[in-house]
């Protein structure tokens, strides 16, 4: 009975007034207008889409979006720019802050970031990413650690755990024969250019919000002209982990953030 | 118009013409023999509103200069030999972003590290490709001080109007050279609008910078495009010098600082009654090869000089043909063939009136 009630409520709401219906659907977390509303390419449980979004809604709430230049890479985030509503370059793999320094040196007043995967930040592109951390450039950097090769089929990456399975290394990786898990953001805080360096994760709604503000204090960090600001993302990839979107998801807290501590490295 | 005469070495008239063009952004990485021309932007550059950064690599290096040409404004970056290898990579992909700038490489011996002596060993990564996929640069071969210059000036207006790199085919014995330098006061770049260059979206509809195209058949359309680019540079933008070459028995060919040589043998060959002729192309790509073509109708053989195995000959043999004989004289990892050498082998050559060796 109390069914039936209920159908004939909306029914009359209907007839009567539209704007009743939002009621029934409101949207609390509308797209930031700077992201597309596109199709996600991403695999179910990646983390880049999570990532593009926080990213979005920081340049949103700074309003600079008129004046972003973003640097996309080589990985799975090569086409970043079919979501982003602003400016969008590529680079070769790796030279993705050694474009951005270009961009910013005759552009200052634009607001320039790169986002890099672990293989183009940590492996193909670590002596950009060093030098352009050491020169201070005012730009920030947008690090995804997914742990893998997504977009070539999982092999490695500098940031693969010991005894990781990977496509390059079935049997796990050895730290006698592929050495260790690269831990670059505390190689770059050490350097005095860099201002700003934080990890997070996007593991959980609670990590999700702590890396948003990570993502904001970074863009803010540049707006103000500080220097050079780096957010290191630890995020899924569940397709090359060989696991669901929750198992990677709880790997990342038992497992990945053991060894890559998440919180502020640096801040000044 | 006031005319300022300057002594300079060629590494320093380059980046004066970059200067005169407008440039104000340079990336570079220290290598011998082209170290004057960074330090001369070094100081050049921030006299001004314009950018330096002495980057990490010569692959940063490019890069940046991807990332400033993006940004729409004018771009360089020099090296020599081992540093323009590095360099492809981002070659490559300004070219297939059909982003202008221009790159200066002052050739040395080589392969390898190879030494610091001027060489012509680079044409073919220079003119064929270098780095992957079907993209052509303009490349202007200056053959002194003034030239380097004048042709560094011209280099950022047709990377503009073209939407092209250029490159700017230079040796040591150019770029160390000293030599008087005439500038203008009434050089002005020629403005081209870039409603393609990233600035922030501010008015307009954000746009993207990027060589990958996924979708089917896009890649071949972008290549066709750029064919036809190509096409059309090959058609207006050739150039080439021809001296004494209606009566010539024989023809010298050669480009750069080789040129010289060759063009003063050419002239003591006709003082002792000889018939020889000489051209000089001055866009390596596009090749003259009509101005050879056409005077292989009259002449019966071409003589190719270069401080290489032999590089450009190859275009020379393409362009006449069959026509012709095509003879060539080369020296190589540094060695720099004399007036007397080359006459040497003219003379040599009209007396057998042999086959090509």
């Amino acid at each position: 009975m109390k069914k039936t009630k209920k159908i004939k409520k909306t029914k009359k709401v209907k007839k009567t007034k539209k704007v009743k219906k939002e009621v029934a659907f409101k949207n609390v977390t509308p797209n930031p207008a700077s992201l597309r509303t596109v199709d996600n390419h991403y695999c179910a449980g990646c983390g880049h889409g999570i990532v593009h979004r926080l990213v979005c809604e920081a340049i949103d709430e700074y309003g600079i979006r008129e004046r972003v230049i973003a640097v996309a890479p080589v990985g799975c985030a090569v086409i970043a720019y079919e979501y982003w509503d602003f400016d969008v370059t590529e680079a070769p793999h790796g030279r993705t802050p050694a474009v951005a320094t270009g961009i910013k040196r005759v552009r200052p007043n634009n607001i320039v970031f790169t986002y890099q995967g672990d293989g183009d930040l940590a492996a193909i592109g670590t002596a950009e990413i060093i030098h352009a951390a050491n020169r201070g450039e005012n730009i920030t950097v947008i690090f995804i650690n997914n742990g893998v090769y997504g977009m070539t089929g999982g092999q490695m990456a500098p940031t693969t755990l010991a005894g990781q399975k990977t496509s390059t290394t079935i049997f796990g990786r050895s730290l006698r024969r592929e050495g260790y898990p690269l831990k670059i953001l505390e190689m770059l805080a050490i350097l005095p250019g860099v201002k700003y360096a934080e990890r997070v994760a996007v593991n959980s709604a609670h990590e999700v919000l702590r890396a948003k503000r990570a993502i904001s204090k970074a863009f803010k960090m540049q707006i103000d002209g500080k220097g050079f600001s780096i957010v290191e993302v630890l995020s899924m990839c569940p397709t090359y982990w060989g696991m669901t979107p929750i198992q990677a998801a709880d790997r990342i807290k038992n497992e990945v953030a053991t060894f890559y501590p998440l919180g502020v490295i640096k801040s000044c | 118009m006031s005319k300022n005469k300057v002594l300079m070495c060629g590494n320093e008239a380059c980046g004066e013409g970059a200067m005169a063009a407008g440039c104000t952004f340079y990336a570079g990485y220290p290598i011998t023999p082209q170290n004057e021309l960074i330090s001369y932007m070094a100081k050049r550059i921030n006299e001004t509103d314009g950018a330096f950064v002495q980057a990490e690599s010569e692959l940063a290096a490019i890069s940046m200069v991807l990332g400033a040409a993006a940004a729409g404004v004018r771009a360089m970056t020099s090296s020599s030999s081992p540093g323009i290898s590095l360099k492809q990579e981002g070659i490559s992909y300004l070219s297939a972003c059909e982003l202008p700038c221009v790159i200066v490489n002052m050739q040395r011996g080589g392969p390898g590290l190879g030494n610091i002596a001027p060489s012509q060993s680079d044409y073919f990564q220079a003119v064929k490709g270098g780095g992957h996929g079907d993209y052509k640069l303009i490349v202007l071969a200056p053959m002194s001080v003034q030239e380097l210059f004048d042709l560094t000036f011209l280099a950022f207006d047709l990377a503009d109007k073209y939407r092209n790199p250029v490159f700017i085919l230079g040796d040591g014995l150019l770029g160390q050279m000293m030599e008087p330098l005439v500038i203008s006061s009434d050089m002005r770049p020629t403005h081209y609008d870039k409603p393609w260059a990233l600035t922030g979206c501010k008015g307009r509809k954000p746009g993207i910078i990027r060589s990958l195209l996924l979708g089917d058949g896009v890649l071949e359309a972008h290549n066709r495009h750029m064919q036809d680019k190509f096409s059309l540079i090959k058609k207006t933008e050739t150039r080439v010098q021809h001296f004494n070459t209606r009566d010539a028995d024989i023809i010298l060919v050669a480009y750069g600082s080789v040129a010289r040589i060759a063009k003063a043998a050419m002239e003591s060959a006709r003082a002792k009654g000889l018939k020889v002729g000489f051209i000089r192309p001055i866009t390596l790509w596009p090749f003259p090869d009509k101005a050879i073509e056409d005077a292989s109708a009259h002449a019966g053989k071409f003589l190719v000089v270069e401080m290489s195995a032999g590089q450009m000959v190859e275009d020379v043999r393409l362009a006449v043909n069959g026509k012709a004989k095509v003879e060539f004289y080369g020296r190589m990892g540094g060695g720099v063939p004399c007036e007397e050498e080359i006459l040497a082998c003219v003379e040599a050559s009209l007396k057998s009136g042999g086959a090509a060796r």
